[in-house]
């Protein structure tokens, strides 16, 4: 499937089927979420992103469903396919936004996702305490929403950001690694 | 059923559709001339994995099992002249979606007791009759 099809199914999508919410919504409830955590973890902010990944693991657990469900698509029939369907459609239509894929790796195991727009951090600016800038990674539940949504699609995958324009950088990169795809499972004994 | 027949039903279902899944025949695979005498085997299109069994037909009903990409199945219980079985399953696992998998209090994996979803199932399968 290329990428404009990818695209064409993400549009499709995010006009059709999706309920929209006021965004600030979601950009104030989730900033809520960080500032609470940074306090609750007494500004620990290694810990904060370990929490922020784990929430994101439980979201996109749940969340795959919901987009398989709604975009009726099939299998990818390899990592650049999946990586289109993440940007195109998946962030598409839960955040109108798509991240743009690209630095892939000369084996196809490695890209990044360049994010012009981020709606989670609108309004955004870290703590000016000599350490967030260095540790916090705000929008760290993305990575894992995608690292559950995947492994429910039998790919483990690793996803870590690399730079965030909250921190001063230049972009926001998230670069998301193919660890492996997961066998099947074996069916359980029968009793 | 009680909950326990479903969840033999279910247990039994799974063992089946594993089975059906390993016997699909695999043709031999043209290896190059070069290579030594083991010959190997794959599916015609090795981009599309083996499904397991979909459909179960008896005289009096017909059974259709829908399996998603996250290896979740559906199991619908027709009679076996019903058309349009897909949309009645695409709808089913839209709702799943909705009132299961973001009901924050379902579990994972656990028995699906969700009162929200049986209602929002019953209340658009009977809008269709």
């Amino acid at each position: 499937m290329s990428t404009t099809k990818a695209s064409r199914i993400g549009e499709e999508l995010w006009k059709t089927r999706v309920d929209k919410i006021n965004a600030e919504l979601v950009t104030l409830t989730y900033g809520t979420i960080v500032a609470q955590l940074c306090q609750d973890y007494d500004s620990d902010y290694n810990e904060v992103n370990k929490q922020l990944d784990k929430m994101g693991y439980n979201i996109g657990m749940r969340l795959i469903e919901d987009f398989l469900a709604k975009s009726n698509v099939g299998r990818c029939a390899n990592f650049r396919e999946t990586a289109d369907m993440i940007a195109k459609v998946g962030f598409k239509i839960f955040l109108n936004i798509s991240p743009t894929v690209t630095n892939w790796t000369s084996d196809n195991n490695q890209f990044s996702l360049i994010f012009e727009e981020n709606p989670l951090a609108d309004f955004v600016e870290l703590p000016d305490d000599g350490r967030a800038q260095d540790e916090l990674w705000f929008s760290n539940i993305f990575c894992g929403v995608l690292r559950g949504a995947l492994e429910m699609v039998q790919m483990q995958i690793e996803a870590h950001f690399v730079s965030d324009v909250l921190r001063g950088d230049d972009t926001t990169e998230m670069r998301v690694s193919l660890v492996r795809y997961i066998e099947d499972e074996m069916p359980p004994e029968e009793e | 059923m009680s909950t326990n027949d479903y969840l033999v039903l279910a247990g039994t279902f799974h063992g089946v559709h594993a089975i059906t899944r390993t016997i699909t025949p695999r043709i031999p695979v043209p290896s190059p001339p070069s290579s030594t005498s083991t010959t190997s085997y794959a599916f015609p299109n090795p981009g599309i994995p083996a499904t397991g069994l979909e459909y179960l037909e008896t005289e009096k009903f017909r059974l259709t099992c829908f399996q998603t990409l996250t290896g979740t199945k559906f199991l619908l219980f027709t009679d076996p002249l019903t058309t349009n079985i897909d949309v009645v399953m695409r709808k089913v696992y839209e709702l799943y979606a909705d009132y299961v998998m973001k009901n924050p209090f379902y579990q994972l994996e656990m028995p699906v007791r969700c009162e929200a979803f049986d209602r929002h199932l019953g209340g658009w399968l009977r809008g269709r009759t």
